[in-house]
């Protein structure tokens, strides 16, 4: 909770394992081109700038500022990490900042980290990426050009990610498309906003305080205009799909069914003994509350021996 | 005030913190694994989760109530879940009128909305309890002897080694602003501005720390330079499992898969 400005992080428990697993997999591809690309632009560099940035982001989690009442506007970092990085490094450090908030801080859980790595360090820079870059072809490097860019690449990264993670939900079965989608965008459209107003002042005072920073990043890295045209992509195709996902949830039903199909081909397994899983009791309720009764009872019983064995350990240790 | 007391690493002996790291990751992740393998609906097997999730917590010393506290952590995210409620198809179950509208609940809603939860909770203290009795440091060992990329953990080990001096900068900035922020009570004489103001002053704060960052990583990297460092990442090998070790791993693997198969057998 103190680092967790948006609800981006999903927990354990909240993905299908199938999608979890595919996700895994594109963001480690990813991640490992992404090692590669910065290793050959940084070289020896790499770890202590990408892991101090890394750490700065982190912390830069914690400032927030007052809106109004109780509420604060906070940073999530991929925006400002790609506008002064570069998409490869920021996808770096993104990674290493979600990575730690699961590992250490449980922000987000382990078996869906892969998922946590793809919204944020992947679809949150990518998209910022795109952004920045047409928004400052449009309106131009100036100061004006870069802030608004600025403002746009921070909204919209959250914004994606958001519809990123709720279109995840929705297929995962954990929250219905129709809700979790209008949802997340509604909540993130707002949440965006104060990402973007700390990264214009981040932008502000870096231009003032550092302009060669901003025009370091201005260099066109390898590979940047197929980050600009992924985050294109990713971007189009979840705006897109939202609304059609929210109004006509068939469609992901459909996806959640074959999602589906890993668990009910095991079916026939479990069929084989239908009447023998609480033998002597035909009621099934009443079978429930046996088997839940015991099962406190088990749980009671393995606790309190672990604990019993281990207190007399202690005091013959003592 | 520093920061340190965020590092969730409780110092005591016990059975689970002597257990080799790499095995604790890798039945944690195993144990997270198949919390989620197991079927909407299969209580008693959740029940068992609990048990041994318990009995860890109790063997680490670490105490259930310090992994029940920050297990609340997993609360928030459920509300995502709720609406499965009344959204999931199955018998009618409780009606629910909130002005015009009318929700039903399902029984099925209620029993997928209550699993998800009970798994995310039950997963959530396998990580707690895995990096309450694993120090940081040994948790990259781990990681490495499960082949995340040697890089990617150099990176993790830096980054944790300046977190809590970073967020130091980070809690030293907000409280200069806090102390310039007070309110004298006095018209005209108030400090802060608008929301605009108040968003610009934070952004120069997060600017002023990124520079930070990249200014301590250019002195680590000469630091590191002048010790020899050349791009490449050595680390110690890594030691050799003991053989009760293995019997730990094996035996909370093979637990693990039986639960898996046991709930697809008991629970349709």
């Amino acid at each position: 909770m103190l680092f967790s400005p948006t609800a981006l992080h999903i927990p354990d428990g909240f993905l299908s394992v199938l999608l979890s697993i595919v996700l895994w997999v594109i963001s480690m591809t990813i991640v490992a081109y992404a090692l590669r690309r910065v290793g050959k632009d940084l070289g020896e560099r790499q770890v202590p700038l990408m892991g101090l940035l890394a750490a700065g982001i982190f912390a830069g989690q914690m400032l927030n500022f007052t809106v109004i009442g109780g509420t604060s506007g906070h940073l999530m970092g991929a925006a400002i990490a790609t506008i002064l990085m570069g998409p490869w490094a920021a996808i770096l450090i993104m990674t290493s900042v979600v990575s730690i908030q699961a590992l250490v801080f449980q922000d987000g859980g382990l078996l869906v980290l892969g998922a946590n790595i793809f919204n944020m360090a992947i679809v949150g820079v990518t998209v910022a990426y795109m952004a920045y870059r047409t928004v400052i072809l449009i309106a131009g490097k100036k100061k004006t050009g870069v802030l608004i860019a600025g403002f746009m690449a921070a909204w919209l990264s959250i914004e994606i990610a958001a519809l990123s993670v709720a279109i995840q939900l929705a297929i995962s079965n954990t929250s219905p498309a129709n809700l979790a989608i209008p949802a997340m965008a509604g909540v993130h459209a707002l949440i965006g906003i104060g990402e973007g107003l700390i990264t214009v002042g981040a932008l502000a005072f870096l231009l003032s305080a550092r302009p060669d920073l901003l025009q370091q990043s201005e260099a066109p890295q390898v590979g940047s205009k197929m980050v600009w045209l992924v985050g294109l992509l990713v971007a189009v195709s979840l705006v897109i799909a939202s609304p059609l996902a929210s109004t006509n949830p068939d469609g992901l039903e459909w996806v959640a069914m074959q999602n589906g199909f890993l668990v009910s081909a095991q079916e026939p397994m479990y069929r084989i003994i239908p009447d023998y899983l609480y033998p002597g009791i035909s009621n099934e309720a009443l079978a429930t509350i046996v088997a839940g009764i015991l099962g406190i009872v088990i749980v009671f019983g393995v606790s309190i021996g672990v604990a019993y064995t281990r207190r007399n350990r202690q005091t013959s240790d003592g | 005030m520093h920061i340190h007391f965020l590092d969730p690493y409780q110092e005591v002996s016990s059975p689970i913190h002597r257990t080799d790291p790499r095995v604790k990751l890798v039945l944690s992740l195993a144990f997270i694994l198949t919390t989620a393998l197991i079927p909407i609906g299969a209580w008693p097997i959740y029940i068992l989760l609990v048990a041994i999730i318990f009995s860890a917590a109790i063997l680490s010393s670490v105490g259930i109530i310090y992994v029940l506290k920050r297990a609340v952590l997993a609360f928030p995210f459920m509300l995502a879940a709720l609406p499965l409620v009344f959204t999931t198809p199955g018998l009618p179950f409780y009606s629910l009128n909130i002005g015009p509208w009318e929700l039903t609940m399902t029984l099925a809603g209620v029993t997928r909305f209550i699993s998800i939860a009970l798994k995310s909770w039950i997963s959530v203290q396998a990580a707690i309890l895995l990096t309450a009795t694993t120090p940081f440091p040994d948790l990259l060992v781990a990681m490495r002897a499960v082949r995340v990329p040697r890089l990617i953990v150099a990176i993790f080990g830096l980054m944790w080694r300046y977190l809590f001096v970073l967020a130091d900068e980070a809690l030293r900035l907000i409280r200069a602003r806090a102390a310039r922020s007070g309110d004298s009570g006095i018209t005209g004489f108030n400090s802060g501005g608008s929301f605009t103001w108040r968003a610009q002053t934070a952004g120069g704060m997060a600017g002023n720390l990124f520079i930070r960052s990249l200014e301590r990583s250019d002195r680590i990297y000469v630091a590191m330079l002048s010790r020899g460092y050349d791009g490449e990442v050595r680390t110690m090998p890594l030691p050799e499992m003991k053989v009760s070790n293995w019997i730990v791993l094996i035996v909370g693997g093979m637990i693990l898969s039986l639960l898996v198969i046991f709930s697809y057998l008991v629970v349709g």
